[in-house]
């Protein structure tokens, strides 16, 4: 049952058949000789029937392609690595377990008696094998507990960017190896999902410090947790208020304006845009609802659907997060955020190493974290 | 991007976990396919053969366009390539092929450098994308890829064996690009004649040690076909653009007095079978074989040559970086030394240019004075002579004045002792 809701009211429409005009590498040296070339001849890839005898050899099979491409991808299997942050108590972990529908957070996997705040922030990754259809995927969980917890916060961020830093220098070491594997392991955070307290009102200091930070080097998705303790009217008034905070800020969270490929893109991010952050609820406990088994938190007072639009907007999330944009959250960590760390990293030379993992501004001078 | 190999067996801390319900990632093959179809393909096919040997005509063939080739002459004094780019487009797919064709291959007298050419325009196709890969602002994404990724090499079908610009070539090329050897013409070889050939081309391909691509076995879908495929190598092809009506139907053949060869009878040639391998089945791998094994040898070789070393993992890092701050110094310090050099040179050659000038404007200096002088003798000596002239002259008319006086005074003598004897 696909319960995909249907955010874009236009669908995605396929680009119908055009015609490219030829033209002729002329990157060549002196042993080419160069020609002036053009190719219209589009019009019979189409096994365009004739009067009389059948012309049925038009067909030349360049489309097996994307069967090929496929059958390549599932035999790779994917990747995809998950950065969670947010004060403690916010539903980071049950958010993720509804969103992979299995246990996959921190705390599933290392029960502990106690859960202690830890002193400092500290980063935790786990990676589980997931497979769905065919398609195998290894998702990795990396979790901060600790983060927004203490009393001084100040430089709470550093730790992350510094993490998030190394995933990018290990990429970029052994990118730049002579031996280098056949399949670089991808081990770079493709997405962040930042936790905003619900508290109805604006975003605190410490969450515009963090993601005007963040934003630059990852992509950042904020959420509203816990968002059950908001009606629908302080939930929109709330949206409103930080979509205000961002924009007075200029942070650029995912869907970034400024990778938007074309028009098509637009429309799509844009309506994705209107609705951000997501309100979301987690919950990995199932109950009876109308005669299905659904995931909710039931409350003296009604039962929470986390998979009703009506309710939140946990669908939303998910469909963004994995069914529609998953590959491109993965492209725009690889070919911007990871190519403007490349940048940075052969620009600057040994000393300036340090620098770059988020030290506080009066200690830069021309790196803005 | 779909980049690390998920192991069957799961790694260390990675545990394998069973989902409660549909999460929905099944479809990210799906996204993967839809941000190649934005992207677009690019495929680049080589084709080396004789001159009239049929490549072009084969082209047009395979993908079913005309390609606006015309025929080379034989008379070329040395081996060039022509490339050209072509956007073709079926049902929602679009691919930028390029198909690079030699020039006047083989038919020089002395045959020693004919690959040469041709490995290298494949390594500067290497070399263009290194570079690109090198760069500190590149966008890989957006690169056309231009190394090759197919070569269809062109077997004249005498029937007997390869020829020995056959092997030289091909064993220049097996390891830098992936080489699908293609029996060209194949209508004027007869079914056993040809099976012969076949047999006797693969096993002196095996004995010189020539490594042609081989169909990939190990994915399970196209195991099976491939298997059978790369028993039937080379393909025997035979390539038409014309159509004749057979049956009730207009098929791509050649028509003889005694026969039409159909282009697409499996009887008659193998071309459908290489157009199935090379388009249908294993593009692809075509081109990941191109990146992950030719690519990857080109830039181990050239980055070694340069002089990048991989040390031990924990001093990687700073290595790395130290190499490239010594590549770097190196560079900054020999572009210094040139540019001295230059510096050095044009001041030198400024210095010649004068002393040059300087001997001249003496010369001419010297002349200038020479002249003069001569002028002044000359000057003098007329001088003189216009002295003696005057000398003479007044002496000369002096006396004339005294001879006059000499005869007023003789003829006043006479005169007067004339008046004397009178009285």
């Amino acid at each position: 049952m696909d319960d995909c809701a249907d955010i874009y009211g236009a669908e995605k429409m396929t680009k119908g058949p055009e015609v490219f005009p030829g033209y002729s590498s002329s990157a060549m040296s002196e042993a080419v000789v160069p020609d002036a070339l053009v190719s219209p001849a589009v019009g019979s890839m189409y096994g365009e029937k004739a009067g009389g005898p059948t012309v049925d050899f038009s067909y030349v099979g360049i489309d097996a392609i994307l069967e090929q491409m496929r059958r390549k991808a599932m035999k790779q299997g994917f990747e995809l690595n998950i950065m969670v942050v947010g004060q403690s108590g916010l539903g980071k972990s049950t958010l993720m377990n509804t969103l992979f529908k299995s246990k996959v957070s921190r705390k599933s996997v290392l029960a502990t008696a106690q859960e202690k705040i830890p002193k400092t922030i500290e980063i935790k990754s786990i990676s589980h094998d997931i497979e769905e259809k065919g398609v195998r995927m290894k998702l990795t969980v990396i979790d901060t507990p600790g983060f927004g917890d203490q009393i001084n916060n100040e430089n709470c961020w550093q730790p992350i960017m510094k993490f998030i830093n190394d995933q990018y220098e290990a990429y970029l070491q052994e990118e730049i190896n002579i031996n280098r594997k056949k399949r670089i392991p991808d081990s770079r955070v493709h997405c962040c999902i930042y936790f905003i307290p619900p508290t109805g009102h604006c975003l605190r200091p410490l969450d515009v410090e963090f993601m005007r930070r963040l934003s630059k080097v990852v992509n950042i998705v904020p959420v509203i947790a816990k968002a059950d303790t908001l009606t629908l009217e302080e939930r929109d008034f709330f949206k409103k208020k930080i979509r205000e905070e961002l924009r007075a800020n200029g942070i650029d969270v995912y869907p970034q304006k400024e990778f938007d490929e074309d028009a098509e893109d637009r429309m799509i991010n844009e309506k994705i845009r209107e609705m951000i952050p997501f309100a979301v609820v987690g919950s990995d406990q199932e109950y009876q609802v109308n005669g299905r088994r659904l995931l909710g938190r039931k409350t003296k007072w009604g039962t929470i659907e986390v998979e009703n639009i009506a309710h939140c907007e946990f669908a939303y999330l998910r469909d963004l997060l994995i069914r529609t944009h998953m590959q491109n959250i993965k492209d725009i960590t690889s070919s911007i955020h990871y190519e403007m760390y490349r940048v940075r990293r052969l620009n600057e030379n040994n000393t300036a190493v340090a620098h770059a993992n988020g030290i506080p501004e009066h200690h830069l001078a021309a790196h803005e974290m | 991007m779909a980049s690390s190999d998920v192991a069957r067996h799961p790694d260390k801390g990675v545990r394998p976990l069973s989902l409660a319900g549909h999460v929905g990632f099944d479809s990210l093959p799906d996204q993967l396919v839809n941000k190649s179809i934005c992207q677009g393909f690019c495929f680049n096919i080589l084709c080396i053969g004789e001159t009239g040997i049929g490549k072009s005509t084969l082209m047009d063939t395979l993908f079913n366009t005309n390609f606006e080739n015309f025929e080379s002459s034989h008379f070329e004094p040395q081996v060039k390539l022509r490339a050209q780019t072509y956007d073709l487009q079926e049902s929602n797919v679009r691919l930028r092929l390029t198909v690079v064709n030699t020039v006047g291959f083989g038919d020089q007298m002395n045959k020693q450098e004919s690959y040469q050419p041709v490995v290298d325009y494949i390594d500067r196709q290497f070399e263009s994308y290194l570079q690109e890969e090198l760069k500190i602002k590149r966008s890989l994404h957006n690169y056309h890829d231009s190394r090759v990724h197919a070569c269809l090499y062109f077997i004249s079908p005498s029937g007997h064996s390869l020829k020995s610009l056959d092997l030289v070539t091909m064993k220049k090329l097996d390891s830098k690009v992936n080489i699908i050897p293609v029996i060209a013409k194949a209508d004027t070889i007869s079914k056993s004649e040809l099976h012969k050939f076949k047999i006797k081309i693969m096993s002196e391909l095996v004995s010189n040690g020539v490594q042609i691509y081989q169909f990939p076995l190990d994915d399970e879908t196209v195991a099976k076909v491939n298997t059978t495929m790369n028993g039937h190598l080379p393909f025997a092809v035979v390539g038409s653009t014309e159509e004749v009506s057979v049956g009730n139907k207009m098929v791509k053949a050649r028509q003889y007095p005694w026969g039409v060869v159909q282009v697409e009878n499996e009887n008659h040639c193998d071309f459908v079978k290489l157009r199935e391998m090379l388009i249908c089945v294993n593009m692809e791998d075509l081109r990941e074989q191109t990146h992950t094994r030719h690519y990857e040898l080109y830039r181990r070789c050239k980055l070694e040559e340069m002089g990048f070393k991989d040390t031990d993992p924990e001093c990687k890092p700073v290595s790395l970086q130290q190499t490239y701050e010594a590549k770097r110094q190196e560079f900054l310090v020999e572009l210094q030394k040139r540019e001295d050099e230059m510096r050095q040179m044009f001041v030198q050659r400024v210095k010649e240019k004068e002393a040059e000038l300087k001997d001249a404007e003496r010369e001419l200096q010297g002349r200038f004075e020479q002249l003069k002088r001569l002028h002044a003798d000359e000057k003098a000596a007329l001088e003189e002579k216009k002295r003696m002239f005057e000398d003479d002259q007044s002496s000369f008319s002096k006396r004339r004045a005294a001879a006059q006086l000499l005869q007023a005074q003789s003829l006043t003598a006479n005169g007067k002792k004339d008046k004397d004897r009178k009285k």
